[in-house]
């Protein structure tokens, strides 16, 4: 009965060759570790922030007057309100915590590096996109921290010389941030976002199927075809389009295997979501910040602005440079050039594993720099902390501009044919 | 079904007429969708200017008006204050307010039209936050000047006639908006002198 069911479907929409082409006969490398549970966990955050964001446009007001009670309402008097509305804001942080792993295991193992060029700008791309999504949606609940961190971020855009006045009336559509602008981010931020979001993840993963996955050690698990004796080729049943084309070694079907492992990682990642979700909704004054829980007022700033953590390491480049279009260029310009890494590094061993010291040394100082920078933008603007998020900008863009040069003629460990475990 | 041969350059042409009469069509589509965007009719209509009576305010005090949704800061200077604007110069930007962040009869030393009332956006010419107002323990942030406002968000500073100091992040004076007098007492913001 469902086979013919089945049957029938396949005969007019490719179901049963899509799902094994993608997941039951998908070949992935057989050593993914740790790292690789950051793609899947941030579908699974993607899936909660719409389900619940859908969720809460039931009760939310988007207007100058009604914003602000709406929330408390939803906090207050909705069944779940409470709930929903902490899955939503954690579910925030939660995002760019995993998408910023995500990232930087791609930095780690060179996942970035040809073929996958495409794929990691689709990544960006969806970061990019992310990150519009995530500031538009925190003016949403339309606080004083809300208000006066659009009014920050929009007033950038009036850097841009000659248009840039008229550019940031036009954003705002008021003189102020007001109402106007309120209703028109609540559009971007629940329809044309994620809109955009969802086909960019579609994207990713289709580049990425076409490419096939990295892995730790960086080696290739298809080999060109006939190059591999049968009985060295892994045992699974693979999708033709991969094996008509490859010999494919040392790999597994993303189902079950993989999806099953995911299973951990979700399992061990939402005990600590909801441990923050249920014991520290406001992350500590980070994910929710205290001036936000007063109403959005024109007239007054809060004493400190800082941004929610995850545009931290970003702010803080902004507010280090000395002028004001110099800064807002640097502050864009910190995340082009993450967009240009396949094109920064010349190398062609992917794995840090090996890759020089002197790279694993650069990553290293990258990581730290991008953690202070991070730390420095929670922080006031005093001149010790001001020097030292100039030394890390340095860091910061110095990790681009060192992996142009050596990477040319590193030395770099023999990469081993196959994966050894 | 007619068998005329093949005319690719006539086919050509088509394509590229219809690329372009498509391309005008979808300008003109976006045109209702950017120009939406625009402040509407109502949020123009609440730029409407703004009295505001100066004669309460004592010296040394700040009030402030709101314009168009923007903070305005009116600041009774004292005799002291006006006369020690010109003292800490060397260390301004815009000392001499050469950059059009003021109507032209505000152009002067004070940058007001009474040296005594300072009337300006409380607005940081950085990105648009609120500078604080320093009636006395300014000296904290510039040594030797008492009198000053600084920004909280990311510490540009300004003397008690708007102007910017040097090796902050605002990069121009604060904006002295239209105002006029229409009486002794009563200021009007967002009329400038001459224009009502």
């Amino acid at each position: 009965m469902l086979t013919n069911f089945m049957a029938w479907i396949d005969k007019r929409l490719p179901v049963t060759d899509a799902w094994n082409k993608h997941v039951a006969q998908y070949p992935a490398p057989k050593n993914f570790n740790f790292w690789y549970f950051f793609g899947s966990l941030a579908m699974l955050v993607l899936v909660n922030q719409i389900l619940t964001g859908i969720w809460l446009t039931m009760s939310y007001e988007p207007s100058g007057d009604g914003a602000f009670a709406s929330v408390e309402y939803i906090m207050r008097d909705v069944d779940y309100g409470w709930l929903l509305r902490y899955m939503h804001s954690t579910g925030a942080s939660a995002f760019f915590i995993v998408v910023y792993m995500h990232m930087m295991r791609g930095l780690m193992y060179g996942s970035y590096q040809k073929p996958r060029e495409l794929l990691w700008i689709f990544g960006m791309l969806i970061f990019l996109v992310l990150m519009a999504e995530a500031f538009m949606g925190y003016l949403l609940p339309w606080g004083n921290m809300s208000y006066w961190g659009a009014q920050v971020i929009i007033s950038l855009f009036g850097a841009i010389p000659v248009i840039g006045d008229d550019l940031t009336l036009w954003i705002r559509g008021d003189y102020v941030i007001s109402g106007a602008t309120l209703n028109r981010f609540f559009a971007l931020h629940v329809i044309a976002m994620p809109l955009v979001l969802v086909i960019l993840v579609f994207l990713h993963i289709l580049a990425l199927h076409e490419v096939g996955s990295n892995n730790p050690e960086g080696t290739d698990v298809k080999k060109p075809k006939g190059s591999v004796p049968v009985e060295e080729q892994s045992k699974f049943t693979f999708h033709k389009q991969y094996t008509d084309k490859y010999d494919i070694v040392d790999a597994i079907p993303f189902h079950p295997y993989y999806s099953v492992k995911d299973i951990m990682g979700v399992a061990g990642f939402l005990i600590l979501f909801c441990w923050v979700m249920f014991f520290a909704p406001e992350g500590g004054g980070y994910f929710m910040e205290a001036p936000n829980f007063e109403p959005a007022n024109g007239l007054k700033t809060p004493e400190h602005i800082a941004p929610v953590w995850y545009f931290g390491p970003f702010y803080t480049i902004l507010r280090v440079i000395p002028d004001k279009l110099l800064g807002a260029i640097g502050m864009f310009s910190a995340i082009i050039v993450l967009f240009l890494v396949p094109w920064f590094d010349r190398g062609v061993v992917k794995s840090v594993k090996y890759r020089s010291k002197l790279h694993l040394l650069n990553l290293i100082q990258f990581s730290v720099c991008f953690v202070v920078l991070g730390a420095l933008g929670t922080l006031p603007a005093t001149p010790l902390y001001n020097n030292i998020g100039i030394i890390a900008t340095f860091g910061y863009f110095g990790f681009f501009v060192a992996l142009w040069f050596y990477s040319k003629n590193e030395k770099c460990k023999p990469v081993p044919e196959r994966v050894s475990h | 079904m007619s068998n005329v041969p093949v005319n690719n350059g006539r086919r050509r042409f088509l394509t590229a007429a219809t690329a372009v009469v498509g391309g005008a069509g979808v300008v003109g589509v976006a045109v209702p969708f950017i120009g939406s965007w625009n402040p509407s009719a109502r949020a123009k209509a609440a730029g409407a200017p703004v009295e505001v009576n100066v004669g309460k305010i004592e010296p040394g005090q700040l009030i402030r008006a709101e314009w168009r949704g923007k903070p305005v800061y009116v600041v009774r200077r004292t005799e002291a204050t006006v006369n020690g604007l010109a003292k800490h110069d060397d260390q301004l930007r815009d000392p001499n307010s050469e950059k059009a962040q003021q109507p032209s009869y505000a152009t002067n030393a004070y940058r007001s039209i009474k040296p005594e009332f300072l009337v300006a956006l409380g607005v940081c010419t950085h990105l648009g936050c609120a500078p604080t107002y320093h009636g006395g323990d300014f000296d904290q942030f510039v040594e030797g000047v008492s009198e000053g406002f600084f920004c909280p968000c990311h510490g540009s500073k300004f003397d008690m006639a708007g102007r910017v100091f040097q090796g902050v992040p605002a990069p121009l004076n604060l904006v002295v908006p239209e105002h006029s007098f229409t009486s002794e007492d009563t200021l009007l913001i967002g009329v400038g002198q001459g224009d009502a």
